[in-house]
């Protein structure tokens, strides 16, 4: 089956491409990329191919989402393997990385294997696991990464709790950096945040809710910085939401350090300010920050301190979240909504467009060393098509993922992935787009 | 002037007229106690359901005294927050009760902000009867009440409120109310105790009692929890009292006419010496809680009014 | 646009003041002079009219006459219906009802639920000898069972004509006047 995509304006930031072209798929390669396939293919095989025309459209290397949660096995009620995979595809998604922290942790071969059989059964996007570092995540004892990267994992992290011991993620750090592995760190010092629910400041103070204090989070992104240079290894800081994390991270970069770093849409998107109806769909953690922390969240991206966008998608239930807000669970059903919040980057020109794609494909694909964001001949066939003027409402009831909880419900949103292949096959295709 | 709200979820949510309202309807009602039949018919066939899921005795007897004098029937539900664990939520326990279809439901709750799920949720009026360390308005009512009778006003005093502000709803709702009502609080406690950017709520704030005390026409104090002792707020019970402890000399400080506040109950000794908590020219404390009962009352009457 | 309302001046100034002349009179040769009497009006139009009750009694006997004042909006009838509450205005008893002639006084008599409650209110407060009632004005379109001792003036009047009686107390001016069609 060979696909031609045609009439749309092809951006690859690694081949440093923007231009109007087509692009020709065989075989779940890209095969040829170029100004004039369409008339060459038509004469030579047409009837074979299956062309789409794409005038207005966008075409971006897959995008990369590199800080999911999956929830399977062990909380299906949130969500599944297939599920997280369908709203990733809906979301413009072709690959996504999952978090360890199901029930029981995917600190095992075996955890690993059967996510990688589930999301091979789904056969939607990519799934790429990644493994805990700490048996249970308890953060006493390391797993063991040699075994699970030969099952499959991409990185390793204790996400949802912090590697409290430094110790511990010291070795973490020296070990994985030796097998290649990037290690993913969930930064939050739990002494000072203990039993927060919201960022400290004027409004957890008026509305009598414990507060986390930024440096929660800046002090164990400073700490791990430290490792990292001490250990001559590399981190990737997870859900960056301070503006002291950022400063950190741009004066480690300046320093030659290995140290990476993700944001997510909300952090730019929200600030506490949201919580005073202590609606719950705003309660994540690291919390939501103040209008200054998105002021420098945003310069972080700007300036490249921020690599990646990654949408940190922790869907729940109902239940999870239809409490009292301190029993409510934390996170956002994220990767339905993860690229229309980002493109609004583009629009308050914080990011141009081969900036923001390469944020979400090319760099993620760089730091957990996946053969993907990019266009080039011969890589596989994974392509998002945006529709970047497409007007459309957040309506949680239609989203794919079994998590409803969105803070961006009945949201107005402009541009939206409407196409979405994965080696070489449609996965997702926005039922009005003519086929 | 009409009362239009559903609800009485914190007194951020009240304006200046509203809180004229509800006191001058509180301080008819005060009469009404003073009867020997202490009871009017006014809300005969009305079902009020006092919801506690954290324990006050004080409060709930306060609200359950205001129905009965009202001639409601009164439900008291009390349940410890240990019940979310054992699966039935606030929303279930919401919706049963709506079923039962009762007019006011009051909620205390350990929670922040749960008044605000249930009210959210159900279509009955909510009085919030104390919400974490956010709001208790009635609370505030009743003090402002208290204040505007012993003072003749509001506006214009100096109020000191003094202790564990971080975990204080009484603080946040006297905070709101005092300063809407044109009096200038000015707060004091260990620094661990006040939370971050309170100034920015319009107050000015001290790490000295004394600070605060001078020239206060009103003094409040807080009660000390004291098992926030373990969670390092405060060395030591006699450290805190030696420096926070109002007493005969520290009251000097204040206007000779000064009136001395506390919300209950009272750790003597700790917060406040015994012979300034029992010393009837400083101390209105049991005044307090008969405002209590009227501010219930008030409230109760003016939320009762039937659907438009 | 202010609507103009048709309204009619029926009793003035020397009109209330003769009538509230002639129902002291009244109450003191029902009574038999003023032993055992006291008055309590009906907030809010019944309060200055038994003020100056008070006076004339004393005026013709000598002596003082206890004056209460009554807030019946807690004994209404209608309060579950009512959408928002009125204010509350404060009830002023100090003295024992007990074995007592209570006369109870308001402006307008209409409908007579107020002086249901009133009554019910009363006897709250004690267990008095006789409840009398003493207005200025009766209008007729009564719902209860329930009549005037002293009437001021009887003025038949249509449901859709409101009776307002202005007092100099909150007013400015005493007079007695019919707003149609409101
Ligand atoms: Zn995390």
């Amino acid at each position: 089956m060979k696909i031609l995509l045609t009439g749309a304006r092809i951006i690859d930031p690694i081949q440093n491409i923007d231009a109007d072209m087509d692009i020709l798929l065989e075989n779940g390669k890209i095969a040829k990329i170029g100004a004039d396939i369409l008339k060459s293919a038509k004469s030579k095989d047409s009837g074979k191919i299956k062309i789409i025309e794409l005038a207005g459209m966008i075409i971006v290397p897959g995008l990369i989402d590199m800080h999911t949660h999956l929830r399977e096995p062990g909380l299906e009620y949130k969500e599944t393997i297939a599920s997280g995979a369908a709203a990733a595809v809906a979301g413009g998604f072709t690959s996504i990385a999952c978090m360890p922290n199901t029930n029981p942790i995917n600190d095992n071969r075996s955890i690993t294997e059967f996510i990688k059989r589930k999301a091979a059964e789904a056969a939607l996007a990519n799934v790429y696991p990644i493994g805990a570092i700490s048996k249970g995540s308890t953060g006493s004892q390391l797993t063991e990464f040699w075994d699970m990267k030969e099952a499959g994992i991409i990185a390793l992290s204790d996400d949802g709790k912090p590697v409290m011991d430094a110790a511990l993620m010291r070795r973490a750090m020296e070990y994985a950096y030796s097998l290649g592995l990037p290690v993913i760190s969930h930064c939050e010092d739990t002494n000072l945040s203990g039993g927060g629910l919201m960022n400290e400041g004027y409004y957890s103070t008026i509305l009598g809710l414990r507060g986390i204090p930024g440096i929660a989070e800046e002090a164990m992104v400073a700490r791990d910085i430290l490792i990292a240079e001490f250990t001559n290894t590399c981190v990737h800081i997870a859900h960056v939401s301070t503006a002291g994390s950022v400063r950190l991270i741009r004066e480690a970069k300046k320093r030659g350090l290995k140290v990476t770093a993700e944001t997510a849409p909300h952090y730019f998107t929200l600030t506490e300010e949201a919580l005073q109806s202590y609606n719950t769909s705003f309660k994540v953690n690291p919390p939501l920050r103040s209008e200054q922390d998105v002021a420098v969240i945003k310069e972080g991206l700007s300036d490249g301190t921020l690599d990646v966008i990654a949408c940190d998608h922790a869907p729940h239930g109902r239940t999870d979240k239809e409490v009292e807000f301190e029993y409510a669970a934390n996170g956002i059903s994220g990767l339905e909504t993860s690229l229309s919040l980002s493109l609004n980057l583009i629009q308050n020109k914080t990011l141009n467009w081969p900036e923001l794609i390469a944020k979400m494909s090319a760099n993620p694909a760089r730091i957990l060393n996946l053969p993907k964001g990019t266009l080039e001949v011969g890589a596989d066939a994974d392509i998002t098509v945006i529709d970047p003027q497409l007007k459309w409402t957040v309506d949680v009831q239609t989203f794919r993922s079994r998590g409803k909880n969105s803070p961006f419900n009945g949201r107005q949103m402009q541009g939206k992935a409407v196409l979405t292949i994965v080696g070489g096959e449609i996965k997702y295709a926005l039922p009005s787009l003519k086929l | 002037m009409k009362f239009e709200k559903k609800d009485i979820l914190g007194i951020k949510d009240l304006t200046v007229d509203e809180i004229n309202l509800i006191l001058e309807t509180a301080e008819s009602f005060l009469e009404i106690s003073t009867r020997k039949i202490k009871k009017v018919p006014t809300l005969r066939g009305k079902t009020i359901i006092n919801l506690f899921y954290e324990a006050s005795t004080r409060t709930r007897t306060s609200f359950e005294i205001a129905a009965k004098r009202l001639s409601a029937d009164t439900i008291n539900i009390s349940s410890s927050t240990s019940s979310v664990v054992k699966g039935e939520t606030l929303i279930d326990t919401a919706r049963n009760l709506e079923a039962m279809n009762p007019d006011i439901i009051v909620i205390r709750h350990s929670a922040a902000g749960a008044p605000h799920l249930l009210a959210s949720l159900i279509k009955q009026s909510i009085i919030n009867a104390g919400d974490g360390a956010h709001e208790h308005p009635t609370q505030a009512l009743l003090d402002m009440m208290t204040i505007k009778e012993r003072k003749g006003k509001i506006s214009g005093l100096k109020v000191a409120i003094i202790g564990d502000i971080e975990h204080s709803r009484v603080a946040r709702s006297n905070i709101y109310g005092l300063s809407k009502m044109g009096a200038r609080v000015v707060l004091a406690g260990p620094a661990t105790m006040l939370p971050r950017n309170i100034e920015e709520m319009g107050v000015d704030v001290y790490t000295n009692l004394k600070d605060a005390l001078i020239d206060a026409d009103v003094v409040m104090m807080l009660r000390i929890q004291l098992e926030r002792q373990k969670q390092s707020i405060f060395p030591s019970l006699r450290e805190y009292s030696q420096h926070y402890c109002l007493n005969r000399n520290n009251i000097k400080l204040a206007k000779k006419d000064v009136i001395v506040m506390h919300p209950g109950p009272i750790n003597r000794g700790v917060e406040i010496s015994p012979d300034i908590a029992d010393d009837p020219s400083y101390s209105v404390i049991l005044d307090q809680v008969n405002k209590g009962v009227a501010i219930r009352m008030a409230l109760l009457y003016l939320l009762t009014g039937g659907g438009e | 646009m202010v609507e103009t309302k048709n309204v009619k001046v029926v009793m003035d100034k020397d009109g209330i003041d003769r009538c509230l002349t002639r129902i002291a009179y009244e109450i003191l040769e029902k009574n038999k002079g003023m032993e055992n009497l006291v008055l309590v009006g009906i907030r809010t139009g019944g309060v200055y009219l038994s003020e100056r009750l008070q006076k004339k009694i004393s005026g013709i006997e000598g002596g003082k006459i206890p004056l209460g004042i009554l807030d019946v909006n807690l004994y209404r009838d209608d309060i579950s219906a009512s959408n928002k509450k009125q204010p509350l205005g404060e009830t002023k008893i100090n003295f024992s009802l007990d074995d007592k002639i209570v006369v109870l006084i308001d402006d307008v008599l209409f409908t007579g639920r107020t002086i249901r409650a009133a009554m019910d209110a009363l006897i709250d407060f004690g267990r008095p000898k006789m409840i009398q009632l003493a207005v200025l004005i009766d209008r007729g379109h009564r719902e209860l069972p329930i009549r005037a001792d002293f009437v001021g003036k009887n003025l038949p009047s249509s449901l859709w004509e409101a009776v307002r009686v202005d007092l100099v107390e909150k007013n400015s001016v005493d007079e007695v006047v019919i707003e149609e069609g409101t």
